[in-house]
């Protein structure tokens, strides 16, 4: 490990910023000076953080695109196998396979797998339910979920350095630089 | 149908602008109050469900609602341990208040989905503070409605095996051939997709509840449900495309919903239900209906607990307008239902057509007509879309009108057979009512619950509202190389 002792202790250095332009701002500036282990934390959805943080897509539309074909293709296929194989009726002379009245049941089908997979999609790839986490640490973070917002750089990045990053980061003109305990 | 949209903030270029378009954006109100911050939202909003005094007329109104709960609950005793000979349905009128309510309330649950997905798919500001209360709705509205059919079966614990694809001891199968298992997959999925679309709404502000609680008791409860949302920004990106995609999936769900249940109808051959045009005609009523809701719970719960500057007139004169445009598509639908009867060169419609409007029942017909097509054309006036007071009784009576056609398109198409020798007359009896009047117990019981217990209005959303939530800017970097 090429981390001095002390830096392994801590999560990471968050900064606190009282709005969503600094924060940004700050964010570009992080990127652009190299560090790539970092996140922001905010009280809602800010979408020019994507590029500032330089986020990769994610794979969730793929997911829910799989879960839809998974819930369409089972409801079709419980329909018709419940109708023609094991349980076949004669419903008004209709041909057992009878397909446009299965049409209801495999639309609904489908919409129930893409939400399913859409939601837990979401949660898995966030790593949630998830009680603890370091940045619940820091005294102010309470209000991330408020009105305030934070640009936090982890310790396993490798340009990371205690100091160096402490007073790149009070350069960006924050509110307030803490410590976040691991 | 909604005011066109238009930035918050810096009012567009004027110099393109009439002095009549200037006037109208004058007159139009914000969808939030000025002033208000990150901070002041969320005090607000959260404070509702934090504060430890419960005001006097919230525990007023749930004793209310509550005793109409308990109503219900005597019913269902009665009903299981009788049978369903205590309702007053019976050969030919087969189909009463069950399915009655049972479209009422499901109709009513289509509003909170257009809300909140459909609005959000158009890109509609002002749907942000209406969406998560109308959601609750959604849900309360469906389980109202999903009670119905399970006990009109009479013994629902026995009916399980021809409602839901299980494999049991007897291996039968439901037989999926019949728009009435549809209701089943559509009206459970919907009830599932709009849980995870309002729980996912939630979470965020449930963590918002978590950070701000001062009560050991409330911080754990509210951190167990906010799942350890911290407001991350990879975690924001994922949550943002569910919630597009959660909108999407739900717009044609919500459409289907309303369909199927129609299709119990349009799909049977009694005069009166056999058309082609009734999944459009229904849902039109669903989220007609739905919003004259929406309006009867909006307008008190602002008054109460303060909220005209998050949901504003905008909220109230929008609502009113989708109200009217959809009011109006369902008196289209009863000019259609007429000609199709008399078109149809069919004996048997057209008798339901005269037998509807002079028949024994003829009365509720024309005050459906008077409500719904009639009184709704008062919504054209602005200074009716400005008298709140006047808007609910409105709203209420809308929710007559809406309930008064489905009874009219029920009961008064069953009454009458095809042969006089098996007409008869339907009259409810007080187990009836008790089932009616005890959903809407329910209903406001779990309302009034939810109104004290979790943020009535999307708290993360809102702040999104407030002006200094733009990146000033954009995401450019130039400046900083």
């Amino acid at each position: 490990m090429a981390h001095a002792p002390q830096t392994e202790m801590i999560h990471g250095l968050m900064a606190e910023f009282d709005n969503p332009t600094d924060l940004v701002e700050a964010a570009n500036r992080a990127r652009l000076a190299g560090y790539k282990a970092m996140d922001a934390y905010t009280p809602f959805p800010i979408e020019e953080l994507d590029d500032a943080l330089g986020l990769k897509k994610n794979p969730l539309p793929l997911i829910v695109l799989l879960g839809g074909i998974f819930g369409g293709g089972g409801g079709y296929y419980l329909e018709y196998w419940t109708q023609v194989v094991t349980w076949p009726m004669n419903i008004g002379g209709r041909p057992f396979h009878s397909w446009p009245h299965f049409i209801p049941v495999t639309f609904e089908c489908t919409v129930l797998g893409a939400s399913l997979a859409a939601f837990v999609g979401m949660l898995a790839l966030n790593g949630l339910p998830k009680p603890y986490h370091p940045v619940f640490n820091v005294q102010a973070f309470a209000r991330a979920s408020r009105d305030r917002f934070f640009l936090c750089i982890e310790s396993t990045d490798p340009k990371f350095d205690r100091y160096a990053t402490e007073s790149f980061l009070k350069d960006l003109h924050p509110l307030g630089v803490s410590e976040v305990a691991a | 149908m909604a005011a066109p949209q238009q930035p918050l903030q810096a009012p567009p270029e004027t110099g393109s602008m009439t002095a009549a378009h200037r006037e109208l954006l004058a007159r139009t109100p914000d969808v939030i109050a000025p002033g208000h911050t990150f901070g002041s939202v969320t005090d607000k909003i959260s404070g509702i469900v934090l504060t430890h005094r419960t005001p006097i007329g919230w525990f007023l109104g749930f004793a209310i609602a509550f005793m109409f709960l308990t109503i219900l609950n005597l019913t269902i005793v009665k009903l299981l341990f009788t049978g369903i000979g205590i309702w007053g349905n019976n050969i030919p009128v087969g189909w009463a208040f069950d399915i009655i309510n049972f479209v009422w309330w499901i109709g009513i649950g289509h509003a909170g989905t257009l809300i909140s997905a459909i609005l959000l798919l158009f890109r509609q500001q002002w749907r942000t503070s209406i969406n998560r209360f109308a959601e609750a709705m959604t849900l309360f509205a469906v389980a109202c409605a999903a009670m119905f059919p399970l006990l009109h079966t009479g013994r629902p614990w026995v009916a399980a095996y021809w409602l839901f694809p299980y494999p049991n001891t007897m291996q039968l199968w439901p037989q999926f051939r019949s728009p009435l298992i549809w209701d089943v997959f559509a009206v459970s999925t919907y009830f599932t997709v709009s849980l995870l679309f309002w729980f996912t709404g939630l979470i965020p502000d449930l963590a918002t509840l978590r950070d701000s609680a001062q009560s050991k008791f409330a911080q754990r409860i509210f951190g167990v449900l906010a799942l350890g949302w911290r407001g991350s920004a990879r975690h924001w990106q994922r949550y943002e495309t569910i919630y597009l995609l959660l909108a999407g999936l739900s717009t044609p769900l919500v459409l289907s919903v309303h369909t199927v249940v129609s299709f119990d109808f349009a799909v049977s051959e009694i005069p009166g239900w056999h058309a082609t045009f009734f999944p459009p005609y229904f849902v039109a009523g669903a989220i007609y209906s739905g919003f004259a809701m929406v309006m009867t719970l909006a307008i008190p719960m602002r008054a109460a607990f303060k909220l005209e500057d998050l949901i504003t007139m905008r909220h109230i004169h929008n609502m009113t307008k989708i109200m009217l445009a959809t009011g109006m598509i369902v008196a289209y639908a009863y000019v259609n239902e007429v000609f199709y009867a008399w078109y149809s060169g069919n004996l048997f419609e057209q008798f339901m057509m005269t037998n509807r409007q002079t028949g024994p029942y003829g009365p509720f017909y024309w005050m459906l007509i008077a409500i719904n097509a009639c009184m709704i054309q008062l919504f054209w006036f602005r200074s009716v879309r400005d008298n709140v007071v006047l808007l609910f009784i409105l709203s209420l009576l809308v929710n007559v009108g809406m309930w008064l056609e489905r009874f009219v398109i029920i009961v008064v198409s069953l009454h009458r057979d095809f042969l006089p020798s098996s007409w008869g007359m339907y009259a409810p009896t007080k187990w009836d009512f008790g089932m009616f009047t005890g959903t809407i117990g329910l209903f406001l019981s779990l309302f009034f619950l939810f109104v004290r217990l979790l943020p009535a209005i999307s708290i993360f959303e809102v702040r999104t509202l407030v002006p200094e939530a733009r990146v000033k800017g954009g995401s450019t970097t130039e400046h900083l190389l």
